[in-house]
């Protein structure tokens, strides 16, 4: 389903590069280095060959299922699938088999399969994921799919997202300045360099969907809104009196002193953002502007 | 839009065997939290007793301190007190930025350095009372 990278020959890589004219000493590591490999693809095959053997080279999902428009599908439950596995089948690749070969009333969101556009964050074994970037080799059976929690669920998989959205919305997520800029805006290296991970955010809403915080408090912007407000808060081309702006929105009662520090959110996000640390600094930030000694 | 379905508070508390390290810490420093509040009442209510007179007070601590309950429940305050207090320093550190990265090993350590400080005072909390 997915689509396969293609198999390169490991000879290509290392094996011609080596010369007669090499030492002694890089000899006898190349040698260590090819025992190494050849270890590694052992302990690989014998690994795949138990996983093909022992669980007769299916996997077992079970699924959230709830349709509110169907009589008697409207009290939630679990289906199960046992999907057969082919190596870097991915839950997303198991889910669209069991709604293709199975039972094609399975609802879930799903586009680029590549952990880019952000549509397939389920909460599977007790982790908010991304379908498509989440191997079922590295999960435990029975693999368990359900919808993301402190959303609301529409209907299967699929969880309403519009307060998401609207959170993201609140923190003006778009580039704006009062300076008129002459010609090109460029930004420093350092300072591309400092929001870098923050730029990286897809919106799937994993982070969101963790944080205890925002599941009791629903006007708590969340860490990928506030992750939003770093990412042109610390953008210097922005201006002062932008990152003023910006400031005043963060620093109000639902905003950035909501978060505990219970680092959910930088555990879970796919793409590896470390909001918590943003956040910190930005309540740091606040502390900064709102600290007069007088 | 049809009415879609609230799963309610199995969410969130009914999880805890999923629960990460950073929420470990969160849940043990709101408990020790409350219950270091709830102990400043009862410490005051003992240490009043001395507005009535120094033979009040120290007739209270006295029994008090005989009751073997009691001596427990002092090592359960100096775990609680402990404990605050390091994941204190630890969450002050993620003010300030310091190490996020190793936050959990933060919290182990400080769970086993609370652990390790609780059972070396077993000894001195429970000296004369059996």
């Amino acid at each position: 389903m997915s689509t396969q990278v293609p198999e390169q020959t490991e000879e290509e890589s290392s094996a011609d590069t080596e010369s007669q004219s090499q030492s002694a000493a890089q000899q006898a590591r190349m040698e260590k280095k090819r025992d190494r490999a050849a270890q590694r693809d052992q302990q690989r095959e014998a690994e795949e060959a138990e996983r093909e053997f022992s669980e007769d080279g299916t996997y077992l999902l079970k699924v959230f299922r709830y349709d509110p428009e169907i009589a008697g599908k409207q009290e939630p439950r679990f289906d199960e699938f046992h999907v057969p596995y082919h190596t870097g089948m991915t839950v997303l690749d198991a889910l669209m088999y069991a709604r293709d070969e199975y039972d094609s009333s399975l609802t879930f969101r799903h586009s680029c399969r590549q952990a880019v556009c952000g549509s397939d964050a389920l909460f599977v074994n007790g982790r908010q994921r991304l379908g498509c970037k989440t191997q079922l080799s590295d999960l435990e059976e029975p693999v368990r799919i359900e919808p993301l929690p402190h959303q609301e669920v529409v209907k299967d998989l699929v969880v309403d997202m519009e307060h998401f959205y609207d959170q993201m919305h609140a923190v003006e997520p778009y580039f704006q300045t009062n300076d008129l800029p002459e010609g090109e805006q460029l930004q420093s290296r350092e300072n591309r360099e400092k929001i870098k991970m923050s730029t990286r955010c897809i919106w799937c809403g994993a982070c969101m969907s963790s944080c205890n915080i925002a599941a009791g408090d629903n006007k708590y912007l969340g860490p990928a809104a506030i992750n939003k407000a770093y990412r042109f808060t610390m953008d210097e081309r922005e201006g002062e009196d932008m990152k003023e702006h910006r400031m005043k929105i963060m620093e109000q009662e639902h905003g950035v002193w909501r978060c505990q520090t219970q680092f959910s959110c930088t555990e879970v996000c796919p793409k590896d953002i470390p909001l918590t640390e943003h956040i910190q600094e930005l309540k740091r930030e606040a502390v900064k502007n709102n600290l007069k000694f007088w | 839009m049809s009415q879609s379905y609230n799963r309610g508070l199995i969410e969130d508390f009914g999880r805890w065997k999923e629960f990460s390290a950073g929420m470990w810490a969160w849940i043990f420093h709101k408990f020790t939290g409350w219950v270091l509040v709830g102990y400043l009442f009862t410490h005051i209510a003992v240490l009043s007793t001395a507005l009535t007179g120094a033979a009040a007070y120290t007739e209270t601590i006295q029994t008090l301190e005989s009751l073997l309950v009691v001596r427990i429940l002092e090592v359960g305050l100096l775990a609680v007190a402990v404990f605050h207090i390091l994941n204190g320093l630890r969450l002050l550190l993620v003010d300030l930025g310091v190490g996020l990265h190793a936050q959990d090993k933060s919290f182990y350590a400080s769970l086993a350095l609370t652990g390790a400080i609780v059972v070396a005072s077993v000894p001195t909390f429970l000296a004369g009372v059996f």
